[in-house]
Parts: structure tokens; C-alpha cells; sequence
């Protein structure tokens, strides 16, 4: 056979094209790219970036493209989490980091919030579920603290150019359905280990989804085991970034989508409106199945935070279910809304006082539980149903503590019952 | 890059970032985090475990966060290599970047826990020294031996700077 060539190009291989100043690029090709963008955040920045810094005796490539987000050791707990926040703060101001975040909320939700990611960058963040921001149609994924010092001095890394696979889900999801049931599922359809892969979504449920809900089918990309996600930018997408500050072009929307005719490494095809609420059992997100797989365990413990699952729509869906109800007497509801401004606007909108009225406590805005940080830690025994991304054991607490994985519905369920509870029950 | 008598701890499929480096431990300096690492599913591991022994595991080993410490506690540990059927991408980057060998390979059948272990990356070979068997594996990417060769990206990057004289970056100041 002859060599067949095709020149039609994924999202993800025009972005690595152009970051590797290359007129295309083929899956498994071993490139370097410049990067547009670098975040990293306390617990995996400035305190692992200074001492190799002062070591080459080099400051970062380009302030300007650093953003710092301090969510991990926030607010500080001890001494020790305050030294590091205080570290944060010398080396920001010592190597010049204008974008810098300090307890205002999560990395990721963060840079959205700040208009900062842009349909065709290739950004790189510090932090596993970096592909969150994939849903404006940028490459993004995440990267380890020496990966990410390389980076900070030479604004340069490695990609082996991965395969796309295509994963499109179409009609509308029923009430009590949302974004995170999708990734529950796809966690146990397509599997942990997509290797190799950028997810890239599409159909007609993602194009009707919000913003909110495109980062967390993205974000969980993560738990794919998937280079990254990608969504192609639409209208929604470019109204979001300028709403948000920051600056895009009309042309972007023609520039940064996959070709017609391109070849995917697979297509999946899903039928949103035939989904039910999902839950992943302890201690794995892979472990999941429909939610009546696991209607009646029961819970010590709901928690609404992390990027994934405490953004505003988190929280306004969390309320739908709450509203006029009750956290039943002997279960705590903890609620860690994403960034601070999430928080401002569900003070004004009363999705707040909905969740409060309920009996949920308010806890700080940062990675928090979710990361074995902060408040919120479960005992050993504890039963705790979340709508974070991730139950590995012991990731939330004691090594022997048991965390399902819910949506926001499907927690808020939990919380009023004392167990694990179909929400839609709870939904006019 | 050939050593002997490594040997081998076996772990199970899926071995996520969350048992090697625990959250909740992660304030503590490296040396004392590394005493923890896999103590959720091997509770002597980090104990016994002795400079130059290997890990032979299953699929998707290092799945879950970006923390370099997750591979860093292997490397503190004194591991020769890791050897699973696949790896999560962070941690097989991470591993690589400070020069901990991770070797895609499925042995998990091949080895008991306590074999005598022997890696050779260049040649692509891993022997099993007590049962006696060889299982050959591809060579890396030259890029990542040179870093495996350097002793991690940190060394290798130092030492290109140096050759580059790139100096023109902002300097720290004093």
C-alpha cells in the first residue's frame, strides 16, 4: 500500500502543530511545544519551584504566562500550612507572578473565572484534574512539580502526541441527571485507562450543557486516565471567556475544531436521555453503577466541594434538591463552594441560604477534603458520600473511611435521608 | 546500568497516588512521607523494603494526582525500578523526570514476591534471577534515557543550561 495520507487534523493535533511550530503532527509523533500558559498552586509550586530555581541560578521564562493559585493549605490549618502559604507569597512577589490567586478558590475554576484559558492554547498545570479547562477548546493537562520547574524556566516540555477519541452523547439528560453522572458512567464503560488519549467531547447533550457542566465532564478526564479532555468551542464558550475578562476572537470558532472528515482513534456514542443517576462505590471511580445499585447505604457524611463538583451550577442543583428540606439529625453536610466568587453569587442568587436553611456548614473555598486537607476529614468507619472526583482509600481521611462518589443531586439526596437516595424523588 | 539482587515487592492493579503519598501526610518532609508510602495496602513495605529493590505491578500503577512525591517516595526508598503492564501519565512522567526507571511490562505472572530481580534499560532486558526467566521490553525514547542517564530532568537541565549559557532569563535577586 502506498503511503495514504490524510492532512485532516484533530482540535488537539492543531494545537500541538502549531505549539511545536510544525504544519502537522501525527499520534505518537515525540514533540516539544512551547507552552502558552503555566499554573501551579501551593502544594506543588513555589515550595518544590524555589530550591531548583536558586539551584540553576534561573528565574521563570516568562512571569507574564505563570499563574499561582494558592487552594491546597488553605486557610491554613497549623503552622506548618501557614509557613507554606507564606512561601507562596515571597516567591510570587520575588520572581514577579502577577496572576497570582491567593485563597480566592481552586486552580481551575479559578482560571476560567479570571478569563485566562483561550480556545487553541496549550497550557500546562500543575495539578492532575488540569483538563477541567479543556471545555474552552484549549489543550491543557497535568503535570508533576519537575515537569512543571522545567517549564516555569524554559517555557518548553514533551508531548508525545496523543490519539483522540471521540465521545458524544446526544438528547437531553432527564431531571436529576447531570454532567457527573455521564463521568460515573464513562469511568466504568470506557475505563480508567485511557492511555495515550484526549477525550474529545461532542453531541447535542454537550452543546446544550453550560460551561459549569462542560468543565466537569472535562475535569474528570483525570479519572479516565486520559491525557486530557477537549471540547470544540462554541458561541456559549466565547461569551464565557469574554463575561469573564478575558479577550477571544469570532475566528477561533472556525480555527480550533476538529476537521470534518478526520479520522478518530474511536467514536462513542451515547444517549443522554436513557442515563440514570450514577454512584461510584469505595474505593475507586471506575466502581460505579446506577445509583438502585446502592440506594440505602448509608452515610455520615455529604460533601459538596472540589472543582469538580462545587462550582455555582454544583451548588444551585444541590439546592434544588434541599430547598424546604431538612440534613437529617445524626449526618453533617459540609459544602466547600469552589471560589469565592462562587460563593458571592450564591449569596446573591439564595442558592446560600437554601443549602444553610437545610442545615449544611459552610466550609472555606480550596481543595479541601477532597485532597485530605483542610476541614471536613472523615474518622475510620466513616461513610461519606461526595461529589468530589476521586474515593481512593484514605484520600479523604482514614485509610479505612469509605467515600461514594455522587452528583450534587444525588449527595443533597443522601444528606436528607441518611442514605444513599434516588434525588429524583426529591425533584417536582 | 546493570545491579543484582534486587528484590521484588508485588503489588496489585490500579496502585493510585493516594496510597503511595497520602493527602493528608503531604505537609511532612519527604523522608518521613516516603516511611508511608503503599502502608494502606502493604503495611510493612516502606519498612523492609531495601535500596535497590524493584515493584512489579498491574495495571494503571501511579493513577490519581500530579504529586511528584508519590513517585519521589519510591526513589527516597531507594527503588531500582518499577515495572507495571501500564502507568498513569503524570506518575510515569514524574518518575522518569527524577530519574526513577518506570518500565511498562506485564510480569506480574512472572515473578514471586522475594524473587531476585536485574534491569538492564538500555539493552531492554529485566531478569527474573531466581526463576531464571528474561522478559525483554522495548528500548525508551532516547530523550527519556538521556534524562534516566542524568539522573533525573533537574541534573540534565542544569547541565544544558550550563552547555547553552542560557543565562539571559531573569535573574533571582539577592
Amino acid at each position: 500500500m502506498g503511503l495514504l495520507v490524510s492532512s485532516a487534523q484533530t482540535l488537539v493535533e492543531k494545537i500541538i502543530a502549531r505549539a511545536s511550530s510544525r504544519g502537522s503532527v501525527t499520534p505518537g509523533d515525540f514533540v516539544t511545544v512551547s507552552v502558552d500558559l503555566a499554573m501551579a498552586h501551593d502544594s506543588s509550586g513555589p515550595r518544590r519551584w524555589r530550591p531548583r530555581l536558586e539551584a540553576l541560578g534561573v528565574g521563570l521564562w516568562d512571569p507574564e504566562r505563570v499563574v499561582i493559585v494558592s487552594d491546597h493549605y488553605v486557610p491554613a490549618v497549623d503552622a506548618a500550612s501557614a509557613a507554606i502559604l507564606k512561601d507562596v507569597r515571597a516567591f510570587v512577589r520575588d520572581y514577579g507572578v502577577r496572576h497570582f490567586f491567593d485563597m480566592r478558590g481552586i486552580s481551575h475554576t479559578i482560571m476560567p473565572e479570571n478569563g485566562l484559558l483561550r480556545p487553541g492554547m496549550l497550557a500546562a498545570g500543575g495539578d492532575s484534574h488540569s483538563p477541567h479547562g479543556g471545555a474552552f477548546g484549549c489543550f491543557i493537562a497535568g503535570f508533576g512539580a519537575t515537569d512543571m520547574t522545567a517549564i516555569a524556566v524554559t517555557g518548553e516540555t514533551w508531548l508525545t502526541v496523543p490519539q483522540t477519541r471521540r465521545v458524544e452523547w446526544d438528547g437531553a439528560p432527564g431531571k436529576g441527571v447531570c454532567a457527573k453522572d455521564i463521568m460515573l458512567f464513562l469511568c466504568r464503560e470506557i475505563g480508567t485507562e485511557n492511555h495515550n488519549l484526549v477525550i474529545e467531547y461532542g453531541g447535542s447533550a454537550i452543546a446544550a450543557m453550560s460551561m459549569d457542566e462542560r468543565m466537569t465532564l472535562c475535569n474528570m478526564a483525570a479519572e479516565l486516565g486520559a491525557d486530557t479532555a477537549i471540547i470544540e468551542p462554541d458561541q456559549k464558550t466565547l461569551a464565557h471567556i469574554r463575561a469573564h475578562g478575558g479577550e477571544v476572537e469570532d475566528a477561533s470558532l472556525k480555527r480550533w475544531r476538529s476537521d470534518a472528515n478526520v479520522a478518530y482513534e474511536s467514536v462513542f456514542r451515547f444517549d443522554a436521555r436513557s442515563l440514570s443517576p450514577q454512584i461510584a462505590a469505595p474505593h475507586y471511580p471506575g466502581n460505579s453503577g446506577a445509583l438502585s445499585d446502592f440506594e440505602g447505604a448509608k452515610i455520615d457524611q455529604a460533601y459538596i466541594g472540589a472543582c469538580v463538583g462545587a462550582k455555582y451550577n454544583d451548588l444551585e442543583m444541590a439546592a434544588s434538591v434541599l430547598k424546604g428540606r431538612s440534613v437529617k439529625s445524626n449526618v453533617r453536610l459540609l459544602v466547600a463552594p469552589a471560589t469565592a466568587k462562587t460563593t458571592e453569587r450564591a449569596a446573591k442568587s439564595g442558592v446560600l441560604a437554601t443549602l444553610t436553611e437545610a442545615g449544611a456548614i459552610l466550609l472555606p473555598s480550596g481543595c479541601g477534603a477532597c485532597a485530605g486537607m483542610g476541614h471536613g476529614l472523615l474518622a475510620e468507619g466513616d461513610v461519606c458520600i461526595s461529589t468530589t472526583n476521586r474515593n481512593f482509600k484514605g484520600r479523604m481521611g482514614h485509610k479505612d473511611a469509605f467515600v461514594y462518589l455522587g452528583s450534587p443531586y444525588a449527595v443533597a439526596a443522601a444528606a436528607i435521608t441518611g442514605e444513599i437516595t434516588d434525588p429524583r424523588d426529591f425533584l417536582s | 546500568m546493570t545491579t543484582t539482587g534486587g528484590r521484588v515487592w508485588l503489588f496489585g492493579d490500579n496502585i493510585d497516588t493516594d496510597v503511595l503519598a497520602p493527602g493528608h501526610l503531604m505537609k511532612l518532609p519527604a523522608r518521613e512521607l516516603a516511611s508511608h508510602c503503599l502502608k494502606a495496602v502493604n503495611p510493612v513495605f516502606a519498612k523492609d523494603v531495601k535500596p535497590g529493590d524493584f515493584i512489579v505491578a498491574g495495571r494503571n500503577f501511579g493513577l490519581g494526582s500530579s504529586r511528584e512525591q508519590a513517585a519521589e517516595s519510591l526513589k527516597l526508598l531507594g527503588l531500582r525500578a518499577v515495572i507495571a503492564t501500564s502507568f498513569a501519565r503524570i506518575f510515569f512522567r514524574n518518575a522518569i523526570n527524577l530519574g526513577l526507571p518506570a518500565v511498562a511490562l506485564d510480569v506480574s505472572d512472572a515473578f514471586n514476591e522475594g524473587d531476585a530481580a536485574q534491569i538492564d534499560l538500555h539493552k531492554g532486558v529485566l531478569k527474573n534471577q531466581t526463576s531464571g526467566t528474561e522478559h525483554l521490553f522495548p528500548a525508551m525514547a532516547p530523550a527519556l534515557l538521556e534524562i534516566l542517564d542524568a539522573g533525573g530532568l533537574m541534573p540534565l537541565l542544569a547541565k544544558q543550561l550550563a552547555a547553552k549559557k542560557l543565562r539571559d532569563a531573569p535573574r533571582h535577586p539577592d
